[in-house]
């Protein structure tokens, strides 16, 4: 157990910017709304998962939407509250504590701010150990617990109580009415007992992405290589370095879609790099070969500062390095792939382990006498 | 003929220019009143260049007078700051996350409002004239001459801004208004942020435009006065007075572009060097490369649009230390004080100056005052200002391989004739008066920044659409319509929109018109 003031707040933004995986939203706002709330409120209590009791009921708080509305139309205030107390009041119980659904990009924050406006404790962990597009894409899923009951509020007012048949119906009926909402909602959602959280979240994740905001800022001021501290830290593989020479993007179903194409520089020159991304990065393929996919999660950082870049940030001239590191094991058992591996996400090859994929002996090289993976690997139409 | 003027904190540059050609050129120091300085570099040029006032086309003046101000916290004016989008927006209201000193300096009240669009152009909440009427009365009461509108996705449509506007002025009718949506860009709260730091520079901008144009009346040069803008183009002094906010990137942005025109290089990068920082920016295709989104202005959050450059603490007055066998550049420096402190000018303070005669890079001052440095001292200073500068450029490069680099500023002869990193290195003539070059070969230029529906228009005609209006806006401007050419067009789709939203912003650039000009300064 410790306290989380305002001080904290930068470091874990930063590493929850990179653990976005291009996406999840610039956490500015979640910042300063995390912020405000620790000024006027206090400091939130977080916990560790396994200080949690079983018969806790921990509700997750977050926002969903497009970010970039987010930067525009800012919250009322109240609607994170508004959403947390029709689910209680829907459930018939009071919530012990608070959960990120997605430590990457803004939903970092945004569980702070019902925490302190409460007084209630968070959890430190969350439920997808990245970003994700979607709601059914946590953990819980995989073990049959339902997203719903959610509750969804808005600036003037309003709230939506959804209990759906599945997860994904969840998702349906979120979206449009987040639609409805002007593209803004803040939600409460997966309400879960002690025992649940056990087996279903991820521990330690605030506590992860602070590290990682720290030691990227220890590093910057120490001159030394940012990018290597990333990948040591993350026990990731750094998958290409080079400049981006292209990006082209256009919007499919409501995500943001890109296809970047990357040059090779230093040890990388004269080879490709292509990067797939529909608002997070899915798939990088090296001269058509497959080097990490969904779920493994892939950064694209920018090769000086080491500061993540995303995807509507990317284009023509920035000098970057790929890296790519391992998801939690559970998404890559079979129900997990089913939510999130690249069949989900329209790509015709089933997932393999990056570091599988890599060849990487102890210290993390490519294993030129391993013959990469078959050009049939390579992706899309 | 035209004349470029560089405004800046210790010294006015001025230059006149035929076409390309530079005439005549020279540097006095910037005056408290600001006219004074201009009209002896006015006075300068004209004499030098052998023209008479009568025959210059036009004046271009770049300034950095209203950055300081902002970056200083000083000669602002407090501010009201209207915010349209009640109900929602009350979690952070404006002036949320800026630093406490200059808060205070613009802080004369903020206002919440009803108003503001959602992304797909619906109403939040109809205006309310009663509320903005109390808003208004308030104003008055406090006695606040400047305001700053910002209302939720203005960028779409500048309508709740600007009927406020309107109900505002019926009320105080010499308020200085800034709507938000004329600075553009998504975001609410570093456009908001803009929208005050301009209205707060309200006053500051009517004494520096009127003094401006009071150095030419002084002359009899009544041609017409343009000021040069972030981009890089220019825009009149009128626009500048309800603007000022738009100058702020335009001294690393002139400096080079003229350090373009000098050397004739297009795609390189430039090292400005003055007297206590070494600023490196890259052209490409003749333009600055664009810092990304958000920019720092004096601690606080905006986007406007920017060059991107990093700036190092190293310059002609830094200081130079020994300590404990390391040797340091900077970052401090004596700044203008260099000509009393520096060893060469009789002082005893150890600066790069100082170091750069004893290595025989420049000739100023007594050399004999330096003739007792220890080598070793001297050429490992030399190494650092070369390895701090070419880590720079390499940071800045979006190349692997070698580019060339030139070198502006008077600080520039730190540099030798060779850099790790440059394929060469150029040091063009008139290289100290880069900046004012830059004022001088500015166009003029539109820009449109807009959220399209991509459903009743196809992503072809939205494009179009932008394209044809960021043209007009440049012609508005002064642009003649033959010169006009798109020099940007950004396209990002909104994620989780529906009716695949896309955000397009485009760029058109044309040369001065400098006959219509002269036709409408004298209508």
């Amino acid at each position: 157990m410790r306290l989380i003031g305002e001080e904290q707040l930068d470091d874990i933004a930063l590493g929850a910017a990179i653990l976005g995986t291009g996406g999840g939203g610039d956490p500015y706002i979640g910042r300063l709304l995390a912020r405000e709330a620790i000024r006027a409120y206090g400091p939130v209590t977080m916990v560790d998962v396994d200080e949690v009791g079983a018969d806790a009921l921990v509700i997750p708080s977050a926002m969903m939407g497009a970010p970039t509305v987010m930067v525009e139309k800012l919250p009322a205030g109240d609607e994170i509250v508004n959403a947390f107390d029709r689910l209680e009041s829907f459930l018939g119980r009071a919530a012990t504590h608070t959960i990120s659904i997605e430590i990457g990009g803004i939903n970092s924050m945004m569980p702070f701010v019902l925490a302190a406006r409460k007084g209630l404790p968070i959890v430190d962990g969350d439920l997808m150990g990245r970003a994700f597009p979607e709601l059914q894409m946590c953990i819980p899923g995989i073990y049959g617990i339902s997203t719903s009951p959610m509750s969804m509020a808005d600036d003037k007012g309003n709230t939506a109580v959804i209990d759906a048949a599945t997860n994904r119906w969840t998702e349906r009926m979120a979206r449009s009415v987040t639609i409805d909402f002007g593209c803004v909602a803040l939600i409460a959602l997966y309400p879960l007992t002690g025992s649940q959280l056990q087996q279903c979240s991820i521990p330690g994740s605030v506590r992860t992405a602070e590290r990682l905001g720290r030691l990227v800022r220890e590093t910057r001021v120490s001159h030394a290589n940012v990018v290597d501290a990333i990948v040591e830290e993350l026990d990731g593989h750094r998958l290409f370095e080079g400049k981006v020479v292209d990006v082209h993007r256009r919007t499919v179903e409501g995500f943001a879609r890109a296809e970047t194409v990357i040059e090779g520089l230093g040890l990388d020159a004269g080879a490709t790099l292509r990067l797939h991304t529909q608002n997070e990065h899915l798939v990088a393929e090296r001269d058509g070969t497959v080097l990490a996919s969904v779920p493994d999660l892939i950064f694209v950082l920018d090769t000086e500062t080491g500061q993540p870049i995303t995807t509507e940030e990317l284009r023509y001239g920035f000098r970057v390095t790929v890296v790519a590191a391992a998801c939690d094991a559970r998404w890559r058992s079979d129900a997990g792939l089913e939510i999130v591996g690249p069949r989900y996400f329209g790509y015709d090859f089933d997932f393999v382990p990056v570091e599988e994929r890599l060849g990487a002996s102890a210290d993390g090289l490519l294993d030129m006498t391993q013959p990469a993976r078959a050009p049939e690997e390579s992706v899309l139409t | 003929m035209r004349i470029g003027i560089d405004v800046g904190g210790t010294n006015t540059d001025a230059v006149l220019m035929d076409g390309d050609c530079v005439q005549a050129e020279t540097k006095r120091p910037t005056t408290d009143d600001v006219t004074t300085g201009i009209v002896a570099a006015l006075r300068s040029v004209l004499e030098t260049g052998g023209i008479a006032a009568g025959n210059v086309d036009a004046v271009m003046i770049g300034t950095t007078h209203f950055t300081n101000a902002v970056v200083e916290g000083r000669r602002l004016v407090p501010v009201a700051s209207i915010r349209l989008g009640l109900p929602a927006t009350r979690s952070l209201p404006p002036l949320v996350d800026w630093p406490d000193r200059l808060r205070t300096a613009v802080a004369g009240e903020t206002y919440l409002c009803h108003g503001g669009f959602e992304f797909d152009g619906r109403e939040i909440a109809p205006l309310d004239r009663s509320e903005i009427q109390r808003v208004a009365a308030d104003i008055a009461v406090r006695g606040l001459r400047a305001a700053a509108v910002a209302s939720v996705y203005s960028p779409i449509s500048a309508e709740f801004e600007e009927r406020t506007a309107e109900i505002l002025r019926e009320e105080v009718p010499d308020l200085s208004v800034t709507l938000s949506s004329q600075l553009g860009r998504i975001g609410l709260l570093e456009r908001e942020n803009a929208a005050v730091m301009n209205a707060s520079l309200s006053e500051l901008a009517s004494r520096i435009t009127g003094a401006f144009r009071a150095a030419l009346v002084q002359l009899g040069i009544d041609a017409p006065l343009y000021i040069s803008q972030n981009d890089g183009t220019l825009m009149t002094a009128e626009h500048t007075e309800r603007y000022p906010v738009a100058t702020f990137a335009s001294g690393p942005t002139n400096s080079m572009r003229g350090a373009a025109l000098l050397s004739g290089e297009s795609d390189c990068a430039v090292v400005d060097i003055g007297g206590t920082t070494a600023d490196i920016g890259v052209l490409e295709q003749g333009f600055p490369r664009e810092a990304k989104a958000t920019v720092d202005i004096g601690g606080v959050r905006t986007n406007f649009r920017m060059p991107d450059v990093v700036s190092l603490g190293i310059g002609g007055g830094s200081l130079v230390q020994d300590t404990g066998g390391r040797v340091t550049v900077g970052p401090h420096s004596v700044g203008y004080e260099l000509i009393r402190q520096a060893l060469v000018f009789g002082g005893d303070v150890l600066t790069a100056s100082d170091i750069a005669v004893a290595a025989g890079r420049a000739s100023f001052g007594d050399a004999s005052a330096v003739v007792r440095l220890a080598p070793d001292v001297v050429r490992r200073a030399l190494r650092v200002i070369e390895t701090s500068i070419a880590e720079g450029i390499d940071r800045m490069k979006t190349t692997a391989g070698d580019i060339p680099v030139v070198m502006v500023g008077g600080g520039s002869v730190l540099l030798g004739d060779v850099l790790a990193g440059a394929s060469r290195l150029v040091r063009p003539d008139h290289f100290s008066v880069a900046n004012a070059v830059g004022a001088a070969i500015a166009q003029v230029g539109g820009e449109v920044d807009q959220v399209f529906s991509i459903g009743a228009l196809t992503r072809a005609q939205a494009l179009e659409l932008a394209r044809e209006e960021a043209a007009d806006r440049a012609v508005e401007a002064g642009a003649r319509p033959d010169t006009v050419r798109i020099v940007d067009v950004e396209e990002v789709p909104i994620a989780y929109i529906p009716g695949d939203a896309v955000r397009i912003k485009v760029k058109a650039v044309g040369d001065l018109d400098y006959g219509r000009q002269r036709v409408a300064a004298h209508r």
